[in-house]
């Protein structure tokens, strides 16, 4: 699949499949997930130092290096839009002019469900600000297509609630985003196993973003690996084009040339 | 003097500069970002920044997040 970059923001991707780095035991297996799953963009979140502590604690950067991997800030506990614009100016300066960033402006803690009128707000500043804007937004299509047209670079819909696992919740709606959209459409939350990439992939969605469900499975190494191939694998079967669904059956073996 | 460094309280010599509490931290070379009094302040100013009395400087750093 190498005449099949995922392109973001004018640069291309071999990969589909991008990881958080958050929730992992320790540094050593967010190295070795970040490696099973072939990820080239890795959201990394935005915090205070530690003051006081040892200074010679590794560093996140060192184990996921940004001359190699593609760092995406988020804005993961952001409330407001103004929280959110600060914490990417902050990322900005971090990451030496680093300009890729992923919004998301939270409504509530149980749900974590995106607040999108503050979303919008955030999006239209950033835009205007240089950034470039890959949105975690809701499975709605109307406001997916307002992103777009704000200028962010990849809209990612939620295909369910952010670390519950549930799966692709509402497949029409994904689908009805992606059908409208022309910037690249990525499921941002809610995949709990490999078959969940492999339906978001099917659907026609150009990549998924997604922490949790490797980095709570019982061999994270292991379900890191399984979704890079979940992922490969519902792009092939999306770009092959399922055959139509029947209600009854159609024999595969020829009913000529039978002799019972 | 007086300044807020992450959300507390912290004492200062006068006339400290940002790259010499960089340094008293222990954290110069690190990959950090800077912002005083919800300014951001850019590396190639470190030097030069002079902390006032009651500045609330916020050090920040990349860590794993989803």
């Amino acid at each position: 699949m190498n005449n099949d970059p995922l392109i973001i923001a004018g640069k291309a991707y071999h990969s589909r499949l991008l990881t958080g780095s958050g929730k992992y035991r320790d540094l050593d297996q967010t190295r070795d997930a970040t490696q099973a799953s072939g990820a080239e963009i890795v959201t990394v979140a935005i915090r205070r130092t530690n003051i006081g502590q040892n200074p010679d604690e590794p560093n996140l950067l060192d184990v996921l290096p940004p001359d190699k991997y593609t760092l995406l800030p988020n804005t993961a506990g952001c409330y407001t839009a103004e929280d959110a614009i600060r914490t990417c100016r902050l990322a900005r300066e971090l990451l030496d002019g680093h300009d890729l960033v992923k919004l998301e402006v939270l409504g509530d803690e149980k749900t974590l469900f995106p607040d999108v009128t503050a979303t919008l707000e955030a999006a239209k500043i950033l835009v205007k600000d240089g950034f470039k804007v890959m949105v975690y937004t809701n499975d709605d299509p109307i406001i997916a297509k307002r992103l777009e047209d704000i200028g962010c670079v990849a809209v990612m819909p939620l295909a369910a609630p952010i670390g519950s696992g549930l799966g692709i919740r509402n497949p029409y709606n994904i689908l009805t985003i992606v059908e409208n959209a022309h910037v690249p459409i990525l499921v941002d939350a809610g995949v709990g196993t490999a078959s969940d990439a492999a339906i978001a992939m099917e659907l026609g969605c150009d990549g998924i973003l997604m922490n949790t469900a490797i980095a709570a499975a019982q061999d994270p190494v292991l379900m890191a690996s399984a979704m890079k191939k979940a992922v490969e694998a519902g792009r092939e079967a999306f770009l092959a084009g399922r055959m139509p669904r029947k209600r009854y059956a159609s024999a595969s073996s020829p009913i000529d040339g039978t002799f019972f | 003097m007086q300044i807020t460094l992450n959300g507390e309280k912290k004492s200062l010599d006068d006339g400290t500069h940002l790259s010499q509490l960089i340094e008293q931290l222990g954290i110069e070379g690190k990959r950090i970002a800077i912002e005083l009094n919800r300014e951001i302040i850019p590396k190639s100013e470190h030097a030069s920044y002079e902390i006032k009395d009651g500045d609330t400087i916020e050090i920040v750093h990349a860590i794993g997040g989803g």
